[in-house]
């Protein structure tokens, strides 16, 4: 049910300990980055066949001569295999951020790429495109923006039928949005709204993960909550994406994972979660959930703490709304699976990802805060004794404590503390 | 954390909620040392309570943190050629062969031979150029829609359309799909008709790519007629002509038939 998907790139070939001082020193990165708001990552295509096939050549830095050589050859070269090669080579060189450099000060050289792309050869359109994608993934803005003359064009094909081809135009428009608002600015009047709201429909995983990647970058930008998520929640894409997350055999890791992030932003910007709730949501995360604890208990280390965070991020943000209660029957979240579900969840957390159990138990804050039955589950299904565990964890104690709080009074307060001696088995450590 | 072992069966039992246990109000409660109301939490974007979990979130987009899945397969086929009548490409991989269908014979109209990326706008190719009683209509109401896929817009003329295209969606004003349908009567002198004509003539061939690079060794433009005006704020290089939009696909035995 949890089918896997294809990787993108191979394991570093460099040993454990330096490995683990990259992340750490990533991880450092991006906690600053966060805090400055300027949280912003971009993801690399790179077949992995033709790393492969290309192994062992490094990535040479190509002057103003040679790259103009190459985009003659490509454009006039007379042998197909030769025009492809060149462009191969170009594309390797654009690895490097000096070629970049070089490729965007060359007049005429967006032009002639921009041109490659929309060419009739398929195969020089594939490679001018990945040559795109190298330059989108830049950390320089000039060479990012560089690229802009192409939105209009990245748009159109993902209108077209090639999945590869459409893939790599996601991942292109993905890197392009999270760059700066100004590429925002152009894409939003071309229409990636509702260019999106069609491809989505494709029966593809590897575009619909690409999708999902795009879509969560442009609802990850600043403006987001007052220029892009009214068109985002006024087309076809929330029922599409909550299709996306339904348990069942179709449900593939990669794709739920970038939609639930999809969801989350536009649910903590609170533009109109009460329309998602009748759409579903509640339901289909709360479905989602039970899935995943019956996934974790199933699988080792398939990355299911990437999905249980932002699931978990949804569902308590939207029980914080009044149409979580107003809205009746199958979309209400009601079943006491839930809790039984997401303390398998919180088990699973303590073990793989620690750092993630607050949120969890924000969410059982947020499911027994105003529901008395919930809080009977809790005691009935003698879940008080694995949560008082968790006053070993320095980082949950506050939230711990609320939930112990909100459990004594079983969910309706205020009263007072005499409610703990309803239930004896319980002993406060 | 111990989990009781009933939890599991629990999960994959059936649906259901319980029934809130009764409480009952300690008639003390008035003089309790403290009040407490449950009440659900909810954080904003940007709240620091999610700084670990988007951490993790750009660890992953950034693939430091994990692969999602095993190693792609890409399988080497035996050689073949494309199927499609008059195209002799050779291919060994399948999705080498699925984007030359989709780029070349997928969306290609009947009449004139031209392939265009989408159904969408092969639809309104064949409409705008092929379709007689499209002109009938066209004279009197605004039939020209707008290629954004959401906007409804529809204009008089295809430059009116395109004026649309260039100021309200910041297209391109070479938008490579969007190519001014040539009128009946002479050969107009500008455009690259009289251009592709030529290419065509030099070597009896259409030539393959991109029908902008086709221009691109050609006689200087000819001058705007007069009634033409150049609505857009920034020049079009003389090197850059509007092309006839995709280049056939496969040869042609005769010329190409200048009344369309």
């Amino acid at each position: 049910m949890w089918s896997r998907q294809r990787g993108r790139l191979k394991p570093l070939c460099c040993g454990v300990e330096e490995l683990r001082c990259r992340r750490r020193e990533r991880e450092a990165a991006l906690r600053k980055a966060r805090r400055e708001q300027q949280l912003v990552s971009k993801r690399l295509l790179r077949d992995e066949a033709l790393e492969e096939a290309e192994e062992g050549c490094v990535a040479m830095i190509f002057g103003e001569a040679e790259i103009q050589q190459f985009l003659q050859l490509a454009q006039r070269g007379t042998e197909e295999k030769e025009r492809e090669g060149a462009l191969v080579s170009l594309r390797r060189g654009l690895q490097r951020p000096e070629t970049q450099q070089t490729f965007i000060r060359l007049e005429g050289s967006i032009r002639t790429l921009v041109g490659l792309l929309t060419s009739n050869q398929a195969l020089l359109q594939l490679e001018a495109a990945r040559c795109l994608h190298e330059l989108s993934h830049s950390e320089q803005s000039a060479v990012v923006e560089a690229c802009l003359p192409a939105t209009s064009y990245l748009l159109t094909y993902l209108s077209g039928h090639s999945s590869d081809f459409i893939e790599l135009c996601l991942y292109t428009l993905g890197n392009l949005i999270v760059e700066s608002e100004a590429v925002r600015r152009q894409l939003l009047p071309q229409g990636i709204v509702p260019a999106l709201a069609a491809c989505i429909q494709s029966p593809h995983l590897t575009v619909l993960e690409a999708l999902g990647y795009a879509l969560s970058q442009l609802l990850q930008a600043k403006e987001a909550p007052e220029k892009i998520i009214p068109s985002v929640l006024g087309s076809t894409l929330p029922q599409h994406m909550l299709q996306l997350l339904q348990p069942g055999p179709k449900l593939n890791l990669g794709v739920a994972v970038e939609f639930a992030w999809c969801l989350h932003y536009i649910i903590c910007s609170q533009v109109n979660n009460a329309l998602l709730i009748t759409q579903g949501a509640l339901s289909t995360l709360g479905l989602l959930l039970l899935d995943l604890a019956g996934a974790v208990q199933r699988t080792e280390d398939a990355g299911l703490e990437l999905l249980a965070c932002p699931v978990l991020r949804c569902l308590s943000n939207l029980l914080t709304e009044a149409a979580a209660e107003a809205v009746g029957g199958q979309l209400q979240l009601r079943d006491e699976r839930v809790v039984a579900a997401l303390f398998i969840l919180l088990q699973f957390l303590l073990q793989k990802q620690p750092s993630l159990l607050p949120e969890g138990l924000w969410l059982l804050n947020n499911l027994t805060a105003n529901s008395p039955s919930f809080c009977t589950s809790l005691l009935s299904l003698d879940l008080i004794e694995p949560l008082l565990h968790l006053l070993s964890v320095s980082n949950v104690v506050s939230v711990l404590r609320k939930v112990l709080l909100t459990v004594s009074v079983c969910g309706q307060g205020p009263c007072s503390p005499p409610c703990w001696t309803r239930w004896p088995s319980l002993t406060l450590k | 954390m111990q989990l009781p072992p009933a939890l599991h069966a629990r999960l994959a039992g059936a649906p259901g909620s319980a029934e809130p246990l009764p409480v009952e109000r300690d008639p003390a409660a008035r003089t309790a040392p403290f009040r407490f109301a449950p009440r659900p939490v909810r954080f904003p974007r940007e709240h620091d309570f999610f700084e670990e979990g988007d951490v993790q979130r750009h660890l992953y987009l950034q693939d430091v943190l994990m692969q999602v899945g095993g190693a792609p397969e890409r399988p080497r086929v035996p050689e073949f050629t494309c199927q499609v009548a008059g195209c002799c490409q050779v291919f060994d991989a399948l999705e080498d062969y699925e984007h030359h269908y989709h780029t070349l014979h997928r969306n290609v109209c009947s009449f004139c031979k031209r392939a265009f990326p989408s159904g969408h706008l092969l639809d309104t190719h064949i409409l705008e150029w092929h379709d007689s009683l499209f002109q009938i209509l066209a004279e009197r109401q605004d039939m020209y829609q707008c290629l954004v896929e959401g906007c409804t817009e529809k204009f008089r003329t295809s430059r009116d359309r395109k004026e649309h295209l260039v100021m309200r969606h910041l297209y391109p004003a070479d938008f490579r799909f969007d190519k001014p349908r040539k009128s009946r009567g002479p050969v107009m002198p500008g455009a690259a008709e009289q251009v592709l004509a030529e290419a065509l003539g030099d070597d009896g061939v259409p030539s393959e790519g991109d029908a902008m690079e086709v221009c691109s060794e050609h006689v200087e433009p000819p001058p705007v007629p007069a009634g033409e005006r150049r609505a857009y704020s920034h020049r079009i290089p003389s090197t850059i002509c509007f092309g006839q939009g995709a280049s056939r696909g496969f040869k042609r035995a005769k010329k190409r038939n200048k009344h369309q």
